[in-house]
């Protein structure tokens, strides 16, 4: 069904929703030389996009440029049409460590971007009720039914990445930006999530960009994977990923998968190589 | 006995057993009462005086409290705003370490020279004595939000101050209510220091009365109701910061 949808607009490519163009970023206490350096990519509106790269390349780095979190020191981004000029308003985000807030409930974790974001900002007060509902639909999905009213500190780590993953999805963005969110699970936790945030993708329009270490997940997630260069990062490789949709984890032990992976990992030897 | 049942008795065998080996050693060495009176005998006098110190006590503990409650609000504020803003913190933060190294019994003769004798200079000393810690411990857990917090809000569209509220407020809680601990207690020593300086209450003052008559077992009973106040004020709020923070201390939450 996931199909369909997806291939229902498909008169022309989707426009582009995230731009960066020739952008050149340094930290100010990195000594000069730049975190990233001419980086160039373009994702579609409703794209899944992988970046995977050497550690230290600047995945991080590109997507709070991407975020209005950093601003460039040179070189243009664009989000929905329009320059970064601030923080974009429009991102849900997830990292590697579930950043929950220990004091407040799965529940109240997950409220959170709502009391923030508008138009839902102004109108949680009175629509509570909706709001919840909207809330434990979405931890039932990640197979967190009935933890609502537990703390964080009571969940396992994969438990509590979930809830990241909801509370980055529950004011429904545009943009969603994963840094490694499953770095620190375990293999068959990883799995799992990666079937749970490729539904949540299927489901909505939401445009996905994923920082990952494992070639396999970029492969299995991905439209469409760039590979990134050692420190200064920029693209040095992209590869559409051409799976059909939905993919089964199955696919993941098939030889087409293989070969897209061992290509992959042709890309990230020679950046690692020219560094 | 079990390890539980010890445990829960072991504050008061260790207080009675502290009591009996001063009285017994007063007893063997023969120490006048002058130098160090015996249990009993500021027993004695903690009955004898017990209405004088009834009264001093509860002017004391009012000083304290109100010295306290300036130093919670103006601790709360200054720390937000040191917490919040980096100029903020970098302009004044050398004052307060300085100030915050006088001893606070040089300041009492300038409070009674622009307040007079009375309980002005005592609030105020405990209030000047005891707001560094509560700043410091509020200021502390406003800087430290985790980046990828902040980034998670930033990206949201939260504003500095949305961040502060939703996330900084209630995470210098558990620091704040660690700061009150300290705080009180010293509080209480500042307005014992002003009452012993310069007051017609308390039990300061009534220590420095008692110590002109040499009175010493007063001077003993005096500081044993000092002690028990002090227990009791440092209880409470030990009391409440459990109560409010539970959760920083079930998470692995590093309160300092
Ligand atoms: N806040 C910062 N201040 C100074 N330098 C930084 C900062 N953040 C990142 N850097 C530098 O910028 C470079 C890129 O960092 P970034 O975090 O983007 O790498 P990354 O690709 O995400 O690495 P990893 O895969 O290990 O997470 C690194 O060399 C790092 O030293
Ligand atoms: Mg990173």
């Amino acid at each position: 069904m996931s199909l369909a949808e997806k291939t229902a607009p498909a008169s022309g490519p989707a426009p582009v929703f995230v731009s960066l163009d020739g952008v050149t970023h340094a930290y100010g206490t990195s000594g000069g030389i730049p975190a990233v350096e001419g980086l160039t990519l373009a994702i579609r509106k409703g794209e899944f996009a992988a970046v995977v790269g050497p550690s230290g390349c600047g995945k991080s780095t590109l997507m709070k440029l991407a975020t209005g979190l950093q601003f460039p020191r040179g070189g243009t981004i664009s989000v929905a049409g329009e320059v970064v000029r601030r923080p974009v308003k429009i991102a849900g985000m997830a990292f590697q460590a579930p950043t929950l807030l220990p004091w407040r409930t799965i529940l109240d974790n997950l409220m959170l971007p709502l009391e923030i974001v508008e138009p839902h900002r102004s109108r949680l007060r009175t629509n509570k009720a909706e709001y919840v509902e909207r809330a434990e639909a979405l931890l039932e999905q990640v197979g967190l039914r009935g933890m609502s009213g537990k703390f964080p500190w009571e969940l396992s780590g994969g438990m509590q990445q979930r809830a990241s993953l909801c509370r980055a999805l529950i004011h429904e963005p545009d943009l969603l930006m994963l840094d490694e969110p499953f770095g620190a699970l375990d293999a068959f936790t990883r799995e799992e999530l990666w079937c749970v945030i490729r539904d949540l993708h299927a489901r909505r329009s939401v445009t996905v960009v994923l920082v990952t270490h494992d070639l396999r997940e970029a492969a299995f997630l991905a439209d469409r994977v760039f590979c990134m260069s050692a420190r200064p990062g920029r693209v040095i490789a992209e590869a559409e990923i051409g799976l059909a949709r939905p993919r089964d984890l199955e696919v993941t032990y098939t030889p087409e998968f293989a070969d897209i992976v061992h290509e992959l990992r042709g890309h990230i030897v020679t950046a690692r190589s020219a560094s | 006995m079990n390890e539980r049942m010890l445990l829960k008795a072991a504050p008061w065998i260790f207080t009675i057993g502290f009591f009996l080996v001063w009285e017994a050693v007063c007893i063997a060495l023969g120490v006048s009462s002058y130098v160090l009176p015996r249990p009993s005998a500021v027993a004695q006098a903690l009955w004898d005086y017990r209405s004088q110190l009834a009264f001093h006590s509860a002017h004391t503990l009012w000083m304290t409290t109100a010295g306290f409650i300036l130093a919670v609000l103006f601790g709360l504020v200054m720390g937000m705003a040191l917490g919040a803003s980096r100029l903020v913190h970098a302009g004044t933060y050398p004052l307060l370490v300085g100030f915050n190294a006088i001893p606070k019994v040089a300041v009492v003769p300038i409070l009674v020279i622009w307040f007079g004798v009375g309980w002005l200079p005592a609030v105020l000393t405990a209030f000047l004595i005891s707001f560094f810690p509560i700043v410091v411990n509020v200021a502390t857990g406003l800087a430290t939000i985790e980046p990828e917090v902040e980034d998670v809000m930033r990206a949201l569209g939260a504003s500095k101050l949305d961040i502060i509220l939703k996330v900084g407020v209630p995470r210098s809680l558990p620091y704040f209510f660690g700061s009150l601990k300290v705080a009180i207690t010293l509080a209480y020593v500042g307005s014992v220091i002003a009452e012993y300086n310069a007051s017609n209450f308390g039990i300061g003052n009534l220590m420095a009365r008692a110590s002109a008559d040499f009175n010493v077992p007063l001077l003993f009973a005096a500081l044993i109701a000092l002690g028990v106040l002090g227990v009791v004020l440092y209880a409470l709020t030990a009391h409440v910061e459990a109560r409010t923070t539970r959760w920083a201390q079930r998470s692995q939450f590093a309160a300092g």
